[in-house]
């Protein structure tokens, strides 16, 4: 990754992150060794399959990791504090005026007994120090940003008298409340319609540019990726293969495991005769397999691949590849090409 | 995988002219608490999820029912397998009338996979004494033969033979899947219904779902109905498809017309609100504004108005019919000007006013 803050720091820093699970059968390796740069004003999709670790690593940003997981080494540098060494109370002085979360599910993120306005209003009275008019006056402000229809009456409503579409943009105008500079996401539209989908993205997009905000935007969508982020990481068993530009990453995948995602999933503007799926599934997090984590069900697997663990490597400017045999993902894009 | 003999030979078999199934104004409600109460509050009480829906799906078909979640399409799915008793209309297979309540023989002819596979399969039961249970109750084959034919079933859905030992719990997802799939096969089905097979499964999981279903259409030429909200996923796999909005289908064509050409303005917006690897981010408008109407409180005239980008004065009082192009009998949409030489201008939708309309609280009700 490249473009860094003004001040030559990135505002996220995720480095070497190891986040261990304490199970009946053993130590899972939820996250195991990521790092990441979330440059200020840029959005970066974190992608990969359920059990990757995707989701672990916006928690352990967060701070908010089920009790029996912990973190057992890395740093996380938010504007050059480590929130790993911090304690619960000096955590929540951060979450809300600096970082936010957008869950995946609205309706189980919402309190079900509290009117939406005063879940919005909530946060500024208690990290912007506001009484509750100006407060109130704040939400209302904020459901209109987001596209809340008719605010005033709206703000005296209860989260099941909203639809889908409507909870997620309340998620959305709760995460701005006190404008973060980094909001995480964590596949804020999977639940939703298309074209409901389609409207949440865009007003995500419009919002973060206009307020400078960070976005890192976990999802297994590779198209929703390719609309609303800078910077890709492709996440597989707990590691990161792959990292670049979206579209540098995209339209020329260089790990074995991204070109497996870009071809399994039919594209609506170029239907293809047959979809290669990725054979087997992903690996046991307790016993990850030696050398390079894909290599059972790689195509392209050769014997060095199953003893040494393949370090993260700049293979172009911008674009890192944790396979050593990269160069035949491009083979066999440029024979593909050549075939269609 | 070897599609063999016993399956793929009764599925083929009798080529009878005629649309496979056809459904003639079919209507599904839902009662929502009671009537009384309704009555004395002013509010409906009647969900019509399918409301007046013409279908016709010919023989060897892959048909798409596409729509948002509420728009009807699996209630549609249900009622046409004969899990969802319509309250109007008629299902015709092979050109005869199906009762209300299916013979066992009737039964057999429409089978369903469902969306979660970690639902839809009973835990207590192994994947070999499921089969087993509804070849016997069936009669699909003799006695003797039920194991067998166990064995080759899962073959043709890629499994192999220990897993008749096997529990649900012992596959993954996209395993489940397939076992439903072979007990749907198992009734040598006329048609295969599936609700939404892969939404439930990993993207690298859904393609081998999807290559199996257009594999067994190839060797089975099974005809099938397939439910989803992914558009890539129906223009890969079929043939034709039919857009639902509010119970209603308001367009219906072959897939590539449809994506090349939609008529219906609710169908163009739902084909450019699809992600797309495009790399830019888009600051206009968004493809269709607002949420859709409860089915509650269906507006007046034409469903799509309240969201409809190029909507007129006569969409108010008027509810436009699911009409036929006149260049292209195959090509049919239910909007007033789908056809027209000039259609009328677009204008931004009053957002608030539409979604105005659209509170979703079910216990609001209806205005009397």
């Amino acid at each position: 990754m490249t473009a860094a803050g003004a001040a030559g720091q990135p505002l996220l820093q995720v480095s070497d992150l190891h986040v261990e699970i304490a199970s009946r059968r053993g130590i899972v390796h939820a996250v195991d060794g990521i790092s990441l740069e979330v440059p200020a004003g840029e959005a970066v999709g974190l992608v990969g399959e359920s059990g990757s670790g995707k989701s672990m690593t916006l928690k352990a940003i967060l701070g908010v990791l089920p009790p029996e997981a912990k973190v057992t080494a890395g740093s996380v540098v938010l504007n050059g504090t480590d929130l790993v060494q911090l304690s619960g109370s000096q955590l929540n002085k951060i979450r809300g005026p600096d970082i936010a979360m957008i869950f995946q599910e609205p309706m189980s993120a919402l309190n079900p007994v509290m009117r939406v306005g005063a879940q919005i209003a909530e946060a500024p009275q208690v990290h912007l120090g506001m009484n509750r008019r100006q407060a109130a006056d704040r939400a209302l402000e904020l459901m209109r940003r987001v596209g809340i229809p008719d605010p005033e009456r709206r703000f005296r409503s209860f989260p099941h008298e909203f639809s889908g579409g409507m909870r997620q943009r309340v998620m959305i105008a709760i995460a701005l409340s006190c404008e973060p500079a980094l909001i995480l996401c964590d596949e804020p539209t999977t639940a939703l319609d298309v074209t409901i989908q389609d409207q949440i993205l865009r007003l995500l997009h419009r919002l973060c540019r206009e307020s400078g905000t960070s976005l890192v935007f976990v999802t297994h969508d590779l198209p929703v990726v390719a609309q609303i982020c800078q910077q890709l990481a492709v996440m597989y068993a707990g590691q990161i293969v792959e990292q670049g530009t979206v579209q540098e990453v995209l339209t020329r995948p260089c790990h074995p495991y991204t070109l497996g995602l870009v071809r399994s999933a039919p594209d609506v503007d170029h239907p293809r005769a047959s979809l290669e799926a990725i054979p087997g599934s992903p690996p046991s997090l307790i016993s990850p397999p030696d050398g390079c984590r894909f290599h059972p069900r790689c195509k392209f697997a050769e014997e060095d691949c199953t003893v040494t663990p393949p370090p993260l490597r700049l293979i172009d400017a911008g674009h890192s590849t944790a396979c050593l045999h990269y160069e035949r993902c491009l083979d066999d894009l440029q024979a593909e090409g050549a075939g269609r | 995988m070897s599609a063999s003999s016993a399956v793929a030979a009764d599925v083929r078999q009798a080529p009878k002219p005629g649309p496979m199934l056809e459904a003639t104004d079919l209507s599904v409600s839902f009662e929502l608490g009671s009537a009384m109460v309704a009555r004395m509050r002013h509010q409906e009480h009647l969900l019509h999820a399918v409301d007046g829906v013409d279908l016709t799906i010919e023989r060897g078909e892959a048909m798409a029912l596409v729509g948002e979640s509420g728009s009807g399409k699996s209630t549609l799915a249900r009622a046409l397998t004969g899990l969802e008793r319509p309250d109007r209309g008629e299902i015709k297979l092979d050109g005869k009338v199906l009762a209300p309540r299916r013979s066992r023989a009737d039964q057999r002819k429409v089978q369903m996979v469902f969306q979660d596979p970690y639902s839809s399969l009973n835990p207590r039961m192994t994947v070999g004494s499921m089969l087993h249970e509804l070849l016997r109750v069936h009669h699909v084959v003799p006695n003797r033969e039920v194991e067998s034919y166990t064995a080759e079933l899962l073959g043709l859905v890629g499994l192999s033979e220990e897993a008749v030992h096997a529990y649900p719990r012992q596959f993954s997802g996209g395993q489940r899947q397939r076992v439903a799939i072979a007990r749907a096969l198992a009734l040598r089905p006329e048609l295969l219904v599936a609700d939404e097979p892969v939404s439930a499964l990993d993207v690298s999981v859904q393609a081998t779902i999807l290559n199996l279903l257009q594999d067994l259409r190839r060797e089975l030429g099974l005809t099938l109905l397939l439910i989803s909200h992914n558009l890539a996923v129906v223009r890969h796999l079929c043939d034709r498809t039919a857009v639902m909005y509010l119970g209603r289908i308001i367009e219906v064509a072959p897939t590539e017309t449809l994506f090349a050409q939609p008529r219906h303005p609710y169908t163009a917006g739902l084909l450019a609100a699809i992600p797309r690897m495009t790399f830019e981010a888009e600051d206009d408008a968004p493809a269709v504004q607002g949420d859709m109407p409860s089915p509650l409180r269906v507006p007046t005239g034409c469903r799509f108005r309240t969201r409809c980008p190029i909507a007129q004065p006569i969409c108010e009082t008027e509810d436009p019919a699911l009409t036929t192009a006149a260049s292209d009998p195959a090509h049919s949409a239910a909007c007033h000007f789908a056809f027209a030489a000039v259609p009328p201008p677009r204008h931004p939708v009053d957002v608030a006013a539409a979604e105005d309309v659209s509170v979703d609280a079910l216990d609001e009700g209806v205005a009397p």
